[in-house]
């Protein structure tokens, strides 16, 4: 059973623990792990610049991830998501603190961890298929060409893009591009997920779509995943822990809340869920309160919701709620 | 602008433009150029060149295909000379700032020395005419190559090289499946422009070296006053040129779209 305690939240553990047993009938192997985190963060910063350009994006933040989790972080533009993104990723290193994977220090990009870019960032000379291709031919060199054909066909298929495989990404929209950005990382089969904003480019109700094909994916193979997004609904529907990070700079997580909702999660029932709005205030109060910038200079950083008393009514409930 | 469309205009206006220079040439020589051959004439003088293409007379009394074939061939061999220095030192310039910054200057230098002032370096250093004629060629059509290469190289977006990293690529394997086909569009401009240039200094290198050519021929050709064969000349030149900027054009397009 997969079992997350961090400090903050050992209290509320009891209470998500029966309708995921439900949901997890049937629990591939890894999944049964230790209580020993798989991905940990420990006092972690980070600095651009030197001198009095030095700018501090992240400061002494500590996160844990067990494995077979779906953590979703939720921030401000420009607060530091896409920093903490590159130091699981291994394309920086923090300044200080640690960044462990099954124990071991990250010290490089890896295919054990799979990274979905925000932008895509297909190369525009290659097809669907080649695109996919050059990450299975990379990490599996051994396999047949038909394996390796037969491999990528498969997640080709998953996003259901068959019929555009050989189309180039300029000939796709956002929301398909992103679906084979998602399934190059998946072929590569990571152990787990980054997903770096991946749908913020997009309109609502391409998002919603690709929010639902995200979590059949994620119940199909049970992966561990941390997303991060700026939509805190989008958090709320996918995730079991949200963390929200305050506003940088020096962003640091706050406390975790845990989605204790029965999957699969109804983006239309969730909506009037009273238990779901009060989840949404709490990563919400923290958000607009303790975790706001000291002197709020640009307002229209902030794109997590509008603030109001009772922000039930969001963006995109109004347009895929009714 | 509010032209109305004709019929086949894409035809008949570059006809009428050329018959109106045509009369224009003919007007000329009728009245303030008296040296100047006329068209009729010029083509009349021409025509034992333009009818027999291919025809070797003697060394110096070919048909004007076979005379382009000589300079097309010299011109290939310069491009490629040009093409294999310019496009790594491009790549070069292009990842490393040190090195931009330590050559560029001499490379802005260099660049708008015209080809006339290299070939007498070229035939210094080599003693014969068509290694000089080369060493012409090369150095004048590299810019475009080198530069272009360059910019191509600066402009590829950090996505691409997060996309090399995460997928753990070897440095080869980077620059060959990332690196070259993001710079190709780029490239392929450089080479476009370094050809257009290399058949620019073909007519000045084999009029200097007098090696056979078209070149080479229409200087003989002004030698010997035979004034039409230098407007054959000029024309097989600029056609020549048009052709080959077209067809580099096509390929370049093809490119462009993978740009996208």
């Amino acid at each position: 059973m997969a079992i997350t305690i961090t400090e903050s939240e050992s209290t509320m553990s009891a209470l998500w623990e029966a309708p995921r047993i439900t949901a997890r009938s049937i629990e591939p192997d890894y999944v049964r792990m230790s209580s020993l985190p798989f991905v940990k963060l420990k006092h972690v910063s980070k600095s651009y610049g030197s001198g009095k350009q030095r700018r501090e994006v992240l400061k002494d933040l500590d996160l844990e991830i067990h494995r077979g989790e779906f953590v979703a972080i939720v921030g401000y533009s420009g607060s530091g998501k896409t920093t903490l993104m590159s130091l699981l990723a291994g394309l920086i290193r923090p300044d200080t603190g640690s960044v462990t994977m099954d124990g071991r220090e990250i010290t490089g990009p890896s295919p054990e961890r799979g990274l979905v870019f925000q932008n895509y960032s297909l190369l525009p000379w290659l097809s669907v298929f080649d695109n996919i291709a050059l990450a299975v031919n990379q990490f599996f060199p051994d396999w047949s060409k038909e394996q390796r054909r037969e491999h990528i066909e498969k997640y080709i298929a998953m996003v259901s893009l068959t019929p555009a495989r050989h189309k180039r990404p300029h000939e796709l929209s956002g929301g398909m591009r992103q679906r084979v950005s998602l399934a190059r990382t998946l072929a590569m089969n990571p152990e787990m997920l980054l997903l770096d904003e991946p749908l913020s480019a997009l309109d609502a109700l391409t998002r919603a779509t690709l929010q639902d094909e995200i979590e059949q994916i994620w119940e199909r193979d049970r992966k561990t995943v941390l997303l991060i997004t700026n939509d805190v609904d989008e958090g709320l529907l996918l995730a079991d822990r949200v963390i929200p990070l305050s506003a940088g700079p020096g962003a640091t997580l706050g406390p975790a809340v845990t989605v204790d909702l029965d999957r699969p999660r109804d983006r239309k029932s969730i909506q009037r869920d009273p238990h779901f709005k009060r989840l949404r205030n709490q990563v919400l109060d923290y958000l607009l309160g303790a975790g706001a910038r000291q002197k709020p200079k640009r307002r229209e950083n902030v794109a997590v919701i509008t603030p109001r008393d009772e922000p039930s009514v969001s963006r995109r409930q109004s347009l895929v709620g009714n | 602008m509010n032209d109305k469309k004709i019929r086949g205009d894409w035809l008949l206006l570059p006809m009428a433009g050329m018959a109106a220079v045509v009369v224009l040439w003919a007007i000329s020589s009728k009245t303030w150029a008296p040296n100047l051959p006329t068209p009729w004439k010029t083509l009349q003088v021409s025509l034992p060149y333009l009818m027999q293409p291919f025809e070797k007379r003697g060394e110096l009394d070919q048909g004007i295909l076979r005379f382009t074939w000589y300079s097309l061939i010299l011109v290939a061999k310069g491009y490629t000379v040009a093409l294999l220095i310019g496009t790594p030192l491009g790549f070069v310039l292009g990842m490393s700032k040190m090195f931009a910054k330590t050559f560029d200057p001499i490379i802005q230098i260099l660049r708008p020395v015209s080809p006339l002032a290299w070939l007498p370096l070229g035939l210094v250093l080599f003693q014969k005419s068509e290694p000089a004629a080369l060493f012409t060629i090369a150095l004048c059509s590299m810019w475009p190559t080198v530069l272009n290469t360059a910019v191509g190289v600066r402009a590829i977006p950090q996505d691409y090289l997060n996309v090399a990293r995460v997928l753990n690529l070897s440095r080869t394997k980077t620059l060959l499946k990332i690196l070259l086909p993001a710079t190709l569009p780029y490239m392929f401009t450089g080479f476009r422009l370094s050809l257009g240039i290399a058949w620019l200094v073909i007519v000045a290198a084999e009029m200097l070296t007098g090696a056979p050519g078209v070149g080479g021929f229409l200087w003989q050709e002004y030698n010997s006053l035979i004034y039409e064969h230098i407007i054959l000349c000029i024309l097989t030149i600029g056609v020549v040129g048009f052709i080959l900027d077209r067809l580099m054009g096509v390929v370049e397009r093809r490119l462009q779209v993978a740009k996208a």
